[in-house]
Order: structure tokens, then C-alpha cells, then sequence
């Protein structure tokens, strides 16, 4: 490779060079003209006409013209008096674990009062794509607490289970009662939560701040906060850092790292309307017909290595458009994380907390980490068997909506008692009740007690002996 | 390394990638390109210029990177050791990645494809002086336990054996034989080239007649795939695609297994590679790792690799039923590939069709069906590809143009349905919109395996299932009260069936998997519990009481509790029924 040598040093020489002076400014993207040859995803300094630098990537690179992605907005440049530096590199993040305790904007330049922290690595934002056969499968239960979470859509350490709710719904309820909550069975570790907030409401991001300033983990988060009132398309770049903090955390300090992420609604938006600028062709929805691999590239970051202690567990928020769980965001997210907690907004309007919606929700992982040795050897059937049985449920007050409940028949009415008390009993629970999982199974068992034994297909006759009557 | 320059970078835009001053690039041609050397694809080429689809991440590449070509298509490498390893979509061994470049892959690494390193037992089955021909099989490795690899003259070579090299160890790379042909002499070694794109030549195609027996009740006995045969698995998230695929691939009777993780999970990748080696084959009783081949490209790893993992899976596939083995491919996702195709047409400014789907979807996915079928092969032997393949249509709609066109090109169709898989009910096939060609093609082995009797007993299950449905609208309307007994008998035998024969525990030890003989007994319990119990019926006797039967706690659980290796006890649980109707006839006739 002894031809890369010159060219890597002409790089360097090439990246001091400033273009003062760009073609096109749409939107948040700003052409430039008659460059030397720049790489794809280099990192630009954008120095506006007041002097302040904005950073930017390249998004397409050709002969003639470069496309530039400015994440601070284009808002006050001009075309004669703006201009670029190309970097030669790919944007990258100063990480350190003394970023935990400090708040950060969506492209990691500190958003409170103190100092810049010193850096122990730098690494490439865009991550890279973990080689399957370095993967551990994971398989830690992890007790949030939450019945419904617990008993039926289970959370292992090292999963991204997202929760698809929608607007004016309790998601955030909900990730910060796990955040207070959620620890494995026996056992103390060295955990640290990443919060990417996109898009959001600044009392939203307050909510959360405040959260973890109540259960004293304030000095294990790092946030990461790209605010309503942001620009846009800094949105697209914040997950991408917050989790390149997440890695480092958890592979290189071994920590156990809960990344929530919110409002990944904003982000797949933000993704449209860079794409639609540039005129690509758009699949569903004006969505570009990338959002998979997209998203993918963000959600694939979650998991546990071989041979390394941390791991990284991913809880990304998404409100659902119209509540529409088909619309494209939601379903390319169901397809590539590893179950959902869906909200349903009826369940909500009948005061029940958390509204998660028993069929649609799952948990992907939840067959390797429970039972016999991890939660109770019952537990696989039971889930099973609630599932069912609510499935069930959901018939019986269709046909009772049609000929009334009166006509329903003995056994369907006992199938209605028991969807009533499973919603009551186990699925509602307060704010901050925290259930062990014996406590959720208990709570399982007794409200199956509205049916009888012989309706119970999915548990053995063992399990109904001991843990039924 | 190659250094013919066969032109420089113009345009980045994202895994696709312009380039001018193009020379004598061929199309298809295998190119590396810039300095990183990634590895890419030209795809088109017009006016000296070219377009390149590049298998790993662009960043960093700039106009005016060279183009280096290798002057071969893009191509997979065939022979001893691909057996049990797991590679990525262009067939690099993602466990020797590993070793290079740790636990993420970087870019512009390569290794070769088969370990030059390791030493196979070689065995010679030809001798100098004898004539031979494509695909005819001159030699044979040990190369797993369970499979003799046998050998395969390449199918364009035709000549005598000039030399060949006595029983012993070699490496993949030393000559084992010459071949003296019209054209001179040609060295063999124990692995080839194949192009991934073009199909490997037989002699004839045979009809399917055969079924591939999944073990999973809902698929042999109401939905069967035939050896050879294609089948498409649609359905929403959350429904089992994967669940149903792994299920297929860990008891299906394949001889061998290559799976295709396309544009998925990565840790579903893991999961088949923690739990395969773990588990035994019911038939041989060796780890079944010993008969599988993986390609993961996860969603995560580039675009355009997603798209050429399809065709590399099938083609190591191909190449060993030319040794007269059955093989069986799970493609997870075909949608993901799909979108792969359209991701790469959109980049590339083509005019899209439905959806953004370039207007060549369809012609590209009967090419890759048709790559399936039950040959006679050009050793002489017969051997077989079977396509499963899983599609993930947006939203669970399954009138999406991937579904739709898949529809046209595979003869077997298992819909997945969200309400079963909401019901935990796995697998979540949905009996009404399935269907197989197939049935009809694969009867005579039933019959002659199971006996007549099952074919007379799968019609009156589905018959009564159709029935079902037209009741249940009923019930909605006016509830189960104004339906006589006989008819709301219908209704619960069909509840009993989905309970106790269509729905299947992957996890239990028992019921994961069924024999023939199993299945058979199962389904002769439940139709046998029928008849009988519309005779008690016709007595007189009252559905609640039928309902009330002991034997009926026993008919739902004999999936868990009754063995593979034990169908005498089905023997005592049609006793047992009848002895429970003739008591309850006694006492109201």
C-alpha cells in the first residue's frame, strides 16, 4: 500500500483549505462547487457569516459538486460569505466516561456550564456494524418491576424493546419508572443511562431530569438533547452520538448502558425532509426508501459482546402517527428490534397505567431468560397461558358488544371476569409499585382463578396442582 | 493484489458509485475500489462511464479514487470446510473477520472464503486415463460427519484425468488432479469458482413428489412443501417468520441447511449459532450445526451485500445438491432484499414502478424461485433445492407488490396471521389463506406411509375448518345457544384441533417436533373423537356432556405427553375414548 502514503498526506494539506463562498443553500443542505475531490461522510466546518462554526457532513460527492448536511441549520448563511473547510475524516465523538453526569447537545458540545471534557478516544459517530459471531446472545432478565412488562413482554439486558405509544399517552412514565427500577435479579452493577432526546418538549427533557435527580442517578446519565426548538436536522445526527458514547461505555469501561431514546417519530422526520430536499425517490409515506437500513444502523447498536462485560439495552420511544401502528415508523421499528410495549389509548381512557395493549405487545427475547434458574419455572406457561386466554377475551366482548352479555354463555361470562381482573389487577399498578417478579406470577395465577382448571391448556397439570389451586 | 486501473471514481452516493475513464471493465465485473480496496460490483456501464454497487461502508471514498479490476464476476468459492461456518454476504468468514479486525467488521478487509490452511482427507474415486465430464464426481472428503463431500469435475471441463493424486491430506489449494482436455491441460483442485449469479447446470429437471418433512404438524399434514419446492412465508412483525424458519431448519429432513439471514437481526444470528451446535438431529443424531451453512448480513452491514447474499446462499446450495444431496435454504428476509434492490434503483435515479420498487422486481424474483427444484444431476445422482423463503410485507398487508409477486413465482403459501400469533398461537400459520400446491404432488407418500386413511382424514379436518368459519359468523350474530349441538360440535372440534394439532411448542421437548407416525395417530385421535362423537350426538346424547369427558383433557395434551417413540399409547387413547362415549350412550339411549 505504498501509494496510499501521498494521498493520505494530501489529504491532510487539502483539509486546511477553506472555500469561501458556496452555490446552494436549501434547507438544511449547502452545495459547493469546484472542490478537490472530497470524500463521502467527511466531516465540514461551515463558518458562518458571523464567524461562528456549524459542522456538517458530506452526503454526496462527485466531480462537480459537493452536498454538505449542515446540523446546525442553515438559518443566517449566506452565499458569498459562507465557508467550508472539509475535514478528511468522518464526524467523530471525544468520548470519556466523564461525560456521565453532564448534559450535551444533539452533536455532543456541552449544553451546562462546565468545561469540555477531556477525551479518552475519539470515534466515528456512524458506528460500524458488530461482526455477528462477536455477539453474545443475551439472556439476563431484567426486573423492571412492571407486571405486564415482566410477566408477559420481558426485558433482557442487551434488547431494544421500544415502546410505540402515542401522543398524550404515559410513554414517559413509563422509561422513567423503569429507569428507577429496572435491576437484575441479585446482583450490583455498574450501570449508566444515555438519554437521546429528539425533538422533544423541554419540559419533557425536564420531566426526565428531574426523574433521575429524584432517584440520585443524575451523576450516571449523560443526556443528550436536541429540543423542539433545535434545529431540525440535528436530529438526525443525535442518536448516532448518544450511542457512540453508549458504546465506548459499555464496551470499553464494561458498563451495563440503558439508552432511551425519544421521539424516534422526529428523527425518521427529519430523515424525510433531508430526502425529499435532495429529490430522491420515496417509498411509503415520503419516507425514503433507506429508513430501514436507517434505522437499522441505530437499533442494530444495542446488544452484549463476547468477552466483554457491559452491554448495551435500548429503549427507544416512538409516538405513532394517528396511532396508527402500520404507519412506517412503527412497522420498519417492529421489524428490526426485538419486540414492542404498544400503548393503547383506550386502556388509557380507562385509567388503567401502564395502557399497554396485552396481544400486540411482545418481548422477542423473553424464551431464553426466563424460567426454571432465571424467573420461576412457571413463568413460561403462565405467559402463555395469559396470553391466550386475554386473546380469547378480546372475542368474547366482541360478540358480547353484537347479542349482549346477558347471552353470553357460563363460560364466556367467566372469560369476561377474567379479562376485567387481568386488566385491573395485574396490568394496572401505581406509579411507583414496584412488584417482584414472584409477586407478578402470584398476581397471574390468581386472576386465571376467574376461569376454570380445564380451560388451561397451555400449563401442565403439575403447574396447575402447585401453583393453581 | 490486482492492479489493472479500469477507471476513477466520479460520484459517492452512498453504496453506489460513478465512475469515468472506464477501459475494459465487463460488466458484472468484481472491482475494488480506491485504496481501501472495498470490494464492488459495476452494474452498468455506458459512454466510458460506469456504475459500481460497492459491498462495504463508502465513507472516505473521493472522486478521482482508482478502480481496480479483478477480471472475474463476482463469485463464490466451493469446497471443503463451508460446512458449519458462517459468512457474510459476499462470502467472507465473518469468524476470521473477528480475528483480524475484532468485534466490528472494518472495511477492506478480505479473507479467502475456504481456510487454505486446513488439511482434508482426500479420497480418489477415479483413475489416470479415464474419460470424464462436468459434475462428474472424481474424488470424495470427509468433510463433517454426516456429510461425505463428494468432489465435482467443473461443469465446463469435459477431458481425461491426466493425474491424479493418491489417497491422503491436502490442503484446499493443492492440485489433486489434471484433466487433459481439447484445450490443454486443466489443474483441479479441491474448491472452484462459481459465479453467484448464474445457476449451476443439470441434466434434467424432475417433477416433486417428495415432501420435506418439517416435523411441524401445520406444515406436513395440512400445508406440505415438497424437496425441490418453493414456499413463501409472509407476515407482519411479531408473527414468526424467524420462529417458523428456525423451526423448519432445525427438523426439517434436509441433508443440509443453508441459512440466510438477509437484512435481520443480529442477534438472531447469534441465536442460531449458540443454540444449533447444541442441538441433535432426531435423525442422525449429530449436532445439526453439521449440516448448516449461515450468511448473515444483518441490517446493519452494507446495502448492496444484502443484495448478493441472496445469490451466494443459493449457490453454495446448488453446489451441493450437485453431489445428490437435498438441500433446503431459509432466506430471512426476501423483503429486506427487496428493499436492497430498491434502495440501490432509487440511488442510481431509475425510473421506479410500484411502491419505488424498480420495475424489475418481479423478473428478479422468479430468477432467484427458479433456482429451486428436484434434479437429476450431472453426476447422475438426484438431489434438491427448496426455497423457504420469509417476506416481511409493510403493515402486515399482505396485498404489498413483494408479497404480491412473490405469490406468482412459489407453488406453497404459509400466511402467517397476526391474530394467532396474538394468541401466542405459534406457528402462527392461518389454515384459510395458506395453500399448497404441493398436496395433491406429495399424496402417494402420505398414502403409502401413513395409509390411505390420512388423506380421508385431512379432507374432513379442512372441510370442517371451512365449516367453521361460517358458524363462528353465525355465533357473532346471534351467539352459540341458537346453534343445535351438531353444528356447535363442529365449532369445538375445531378449537380442540387448533388446541391440540396445530399449535406447536418449539420449546418443549415433546412437542417440538413430530414424526409421520405421530402426526398421523394425532389427527386419526381428533377425527376419530368426531365421528364419534356426532353418533353419540345423533343418540342423543347432550354436548355438554360430550364436553365433560375426561379423555378430552387427555386428547388436548397428548402432543406433551405422548412421544415420537411411543404410539402404542395412542392405542389406549382411542380405548379410553370410546370406552368414555359407549358409557355416556348407556346411559341416554
Amino acid at each position: 500500500m505504498s501509494k496510499d502514503a501521498p494521498q493520505i498526506d494530501e489529504k491532510r494539506l487539502l483539509a486546511g483549505r477553506e472555500y469561501v463562498g458556496v452555490d446552494r443553500i436549501d434547507g438544511p443542505l449547502v452545495f459547493i462547487k469546484n472542490t478537490h475531490p472530497v470524500g463521502y461522510q467527511e466531516l465540514v466546518e461551515c463558518v458562518d457569516p458571523a464567524g461562528k462554526v456549524r459542522l456538517g457532513m458530506v452526503l454526496d460527492t462527485s466531480d462537480e459538486v459537493v452536498c454538505v448536511q449542515v446540523f446546525e441549520g442553515t438559518a443566517g448563511l449566506n452565499m458569498p460569505g459562507t465557508s467550508a473547510r472539509f475535514m478528511g475524516e468522518p464526524l467523530t465523538l471525544g468520548v470519556t466516561k466523564e461525560m456521565l453526569g453532564r448534559v450535551f447537545n444533539g452533536l455532543g458540545v456541552p449544553r451546562d456550564e462546565g468545561p469540555v471534557p477531556v477525551a479518552t478516544a475519539e470515534l466515528d459517530v456512524n458506528g460500524r456494524p458488530i461482526n455477528p459471531t462477536s455477539r453474545a446472545y443475551p439472556r439476563d432478565f431484567i426486573q423492571t418491576g412492571i407486571s405486564v412488562i415482566d410477566g408477559m413482554n420481558t426485558l433482557i439486558r442487551g434488547q431494544k424493546l421500544p415502546i410505540f405509544s402515542g401522543n398524550g399517552l404515559p410513554h414517559n412514565e413509563l422509561a422513567a419508572q423503569i429507569t428507577r427500577q429496572a435491576r437484575i435479579k441479585g446482583e450490583a452493577s455498574d450501570f449508566a443511562i444515555v438519554f437521546a432526546a429528539m425533538g422533544v418538549k423541554n419540559d419533557v427533557a425536564q420531566f426526565f431530569i428531574r426523574t433521575f435527580e429524584e432517584s440520585g442517578v443524575l451523576d450516571k446519565v449523560a443526556l443528550f438533547l436536541s429540543l423542539a426548538d433545535d434545529p431540525s436536522i440535528e436530529r438526525i445526527i443525535t442518536p448516532k452520538t448518544a450511542l457512540t458514547l453508549a458504546e465506548h461505555l459499555a464496551f470499553d469501561c464494561d458498563m451495563h448502558v440503558l439508552v432511551i431514546m425519544t421521539d424516534m417519530s422526529n428523527y425518521c422526520e427529519s430523515l424525510r425532509e433531508i430526502s425529499t430536499l435532495r429529490g430522491e425517490i420515496p417509498s411509503r409515506k415520503g419516507y425514503p426508501g433507506y429508513l430501514y437500513s436507517n434505522l437499522a444502523e441505530i437499533y442494530e447498536r444495542a446488544g452484549m459482546i463476547k468477552g466483554r462485560a457491559g452491554s448495551i439495552t435500548q429503549i427507544p420511544i416512538l409516538t405513532m402517527p394517528n396511532d396508527d401502528i402500520s404507519h412506517p415508523i412503527p412497522d420498519l421499528s417492529g421489524y428490526i428490534t426485538e419486540g414492542q410495549i404498544v400503548f393503547e389509548r383506550e386502556m388509557h381512557g380507562r385509567n388503567l397505567y401502564p395502557p399497554v395493549a396485552g396481544l400486540p405487545s411482545l418481548s422477542r427475547l423473553m424464551k431464553d431468560g426466563i424460567g426454571d434458574g432465571m424467573t420461576r419455572k412457571d413463568h413460561p406457561h403462565l405467559s402463555s397461558q395469559l396470553f391466550a386466554a386475554y386473546s380469547y377475551v378480546k372475542d368474547v366482548r366482541n360478540l358480547a358488544s353484537v347479542i349482549g352479555e346477558e347471552e353470553l354463555t357460563p363460560l364466556d361470562k367467566q372469560y369476561m371476569e377474567f379479562g376485567e381482573r387481568f386488566e385491573r389487577e395485574f396490568v394496572n399498578q401505581k406509579h411507583d409499585e414496584n412488584r417482584s417478579i414472584e409477586e407478578t406470577l402470584d398476581i397471574g395465577w390468581s386472576v386465571l382463578k376467574a376461569l376454570p382448571a380445564e380451560e388451561l391448556h397451555r400449563v401442565t397439570d403439575e403447574e396447575i396442582e402447585e401453583f393453581f389451586y | 493484489m490486482d492492479t489493472r486501473i479500469v477507471g476513477q471514481v466520479k460520484r459517492v452516493n452512498g453504496p453506489i458509485i460513478e465512475a469515468r475513464g472506464i477501459t475494459d471493465a465487463l460488466m458484472q465485473e468484481l472491482v475494488q475500489v480506491g485504496e481501501a480496496r472495498l470490494t464492488g460490483e459495476i452494474i452498468k456501464l455506458q459512454d466510458g462511464e460506469a456504475i459500481i454497487q460497492v459491498y462495504e461502508d463508502t465513507t472516505g471514498i473521493a472522486p478521482g479514487h482508482n478502480i481496480y479490476g479483478t477480471g472475474a464476476p463476482l463469485s463464490v468459492e466451493l469446497g471443503p470446510g463451508l460446512i458449519g461456518t458462517i459468512y457474510d454476504g459476499i462470502q467472507r468468514p465473518l469468524e476470521e473477520l473477528e480475528q483480524i479486525s475484532g468485534i466490528y467488521i472494518e472495511k477492506g478487509i478480505s479473507r479467502p472464503s475456504l481456510n487454505r490452511e486446513k488439511i482434508w482427507p482426500f479420497v480418489p474415486l477415479l483413475k489416470e486415463g479415464e474419460p470424464v465430464e462436468g459434475g462428474q464426481v472424481f474424488a470424495s472428503v470427509q468433510e463433517s460427519q454426516r456429510i461425505n463431500h463428494k468432489l465435482l469435475i467443473p461443469p465446463d471441463v469435459k477431458g481425461t484425468i491426466a493425474s491424479i493424486k493418491p489417497e491422503g491430506e491436502y490442503t484446499v489449494e493443492e492440485e489433486v488432479a489434471v484433466v487433459r482436455t481439447e484445450k490443454g491441460d486443466v489443474p483441479l483442485r479441491m474448491y472452484q469458482r462459481w459465479p453467484i449469479r448464474r445457476p449451476r447446470p443439470v441434466k434434467k429437471r424432475r417433477p416433486l413428489e417428495i415432501p420435506l418433512l418439517t416435523g411441524q404438524r401445520v406444515i406436513d399434514a395440512l400445508f406440505p412443501l415438497a424437496k425441490g419446492g418453493t414456499v413463501a412465508i409472509p407476515g407482519g412483525f411479531g408473527t414468526g417468520k424467524t420462529m417458523t424458519q428456525h423451526a423448519v431448519a432445525k427438523w426439517c429432513d434436509a441433508d443440509l441447511i443453508v441459512y440466510i439471514g438477509c437484512g435481520e437481526r443480529g442477534n438472531e444470528m447469534t441465536d442460531v449459532l449458540t443454540e444449533f451446535p447444541e442441538l441433535i438431529d432426531p435423525r442422525t443424531g449429530r449436532s445439526l450445526m453439521e449440516r448448516t451453512i449461515l450468511i448473515a448480513n444483518t441490517s446493519n452491514m452494507p446495502v448492496s451485500a444484502r443484495e448478493a447474499s441472496i445469490y451466494t446462499g443459493i449457490t453454495l446450495a446448488e453446489y451441493y445438491r450437485d453431489m445428490g444431496l437435498h438441500v433446503a435454504i431459509m432466506a430471512d428476509s426476501t423483503s429486506r432484499w427487496a428493499e436492497a434492490l430498491r434502495e440501490l434503483s432509487g440511488r442510481m435515479e431509475e425510473m421506479p414502478a410500484e411502491e419505488g420498487f424498480p420495475a424489475y422486481l418481479p423478473t428478479r424474483i422468479a430468477e432467484f424461485y427458479e433456482r429451486a427444484g428436484y434434479m437429476t444431476c450431472l453426476c447422475g445422482e438426484e438431489g434438491s433445492v427448496s426455497v423457504i423463503g420469509a417476506v416481511s410485507p409493510p403493515g402486515g398487508d399482505f396485498s404489498e407488490p413483494v408479497t404480491q409477486h412473490t405469490k406468482r413465482f412459489v407453488r406453497c403459501f404459509w400466511a402467517l396471521d397476526r391474530q394467532l400469533a396474538n394468541a401466542r398461537h405459534y406457528p402462527a400459520i392461518g389454515w384459510l389463506e395458506s395453500y399448497s400446491e404441493y398436496t395433491d404432488d406429495v399424496s402417494p407418500f402420505w398414502a403409502e406411509k401413513a395409509g390411505k386413511e390420512f388423506l380421508d382424514n385431512r379432507r374432513t379436518i379442512m372441510e370442517l375448518l371451512q365449516k367453521e368459519v361460517k358458524l363462528q359468523q353465525v355465533i357473532k350474530l346471534v351467539g352459540p345457544d341458537a346453534l343445535p349441538d351438531s353444528q356447535r360440535f363442529i365449532t369445538e372440534v375445531c378449537t380442540l384441533f387448533k388446541n391440540a394439532f396445530l399449535q406447536q411448542n418449539a420449546f418443549d421437548d415433546i412437542d417440538k417436533y413430530s414424526t409421520v407416525e405421530k402426526q398421523t395417530r394425532m389427527l386419526a385421535v381428533i377425527v376419530g373423537y368426531f365421528d364419534r362423537g356426532n353418533e353419540a350426538i345423533k343418540a342423543g346424547v347432550p354436548l355438554a356432556k360430550i364436553h365433560r369427558m375426561p379423555v378430552l383433557q387427555d386428547i388436548s395434551k397428548m402432543k406433551l405427553t405422548i412421544p415420537n417413540d411411543d404410539p402404542d399409547q395412542f392405542d389406549r387413547l382411542m380405548l379410553k375414548m370410546e370406552r368414555g362415549f359407549a358409557k355416556l350412550e348407556e346411559l341416554y339411549v
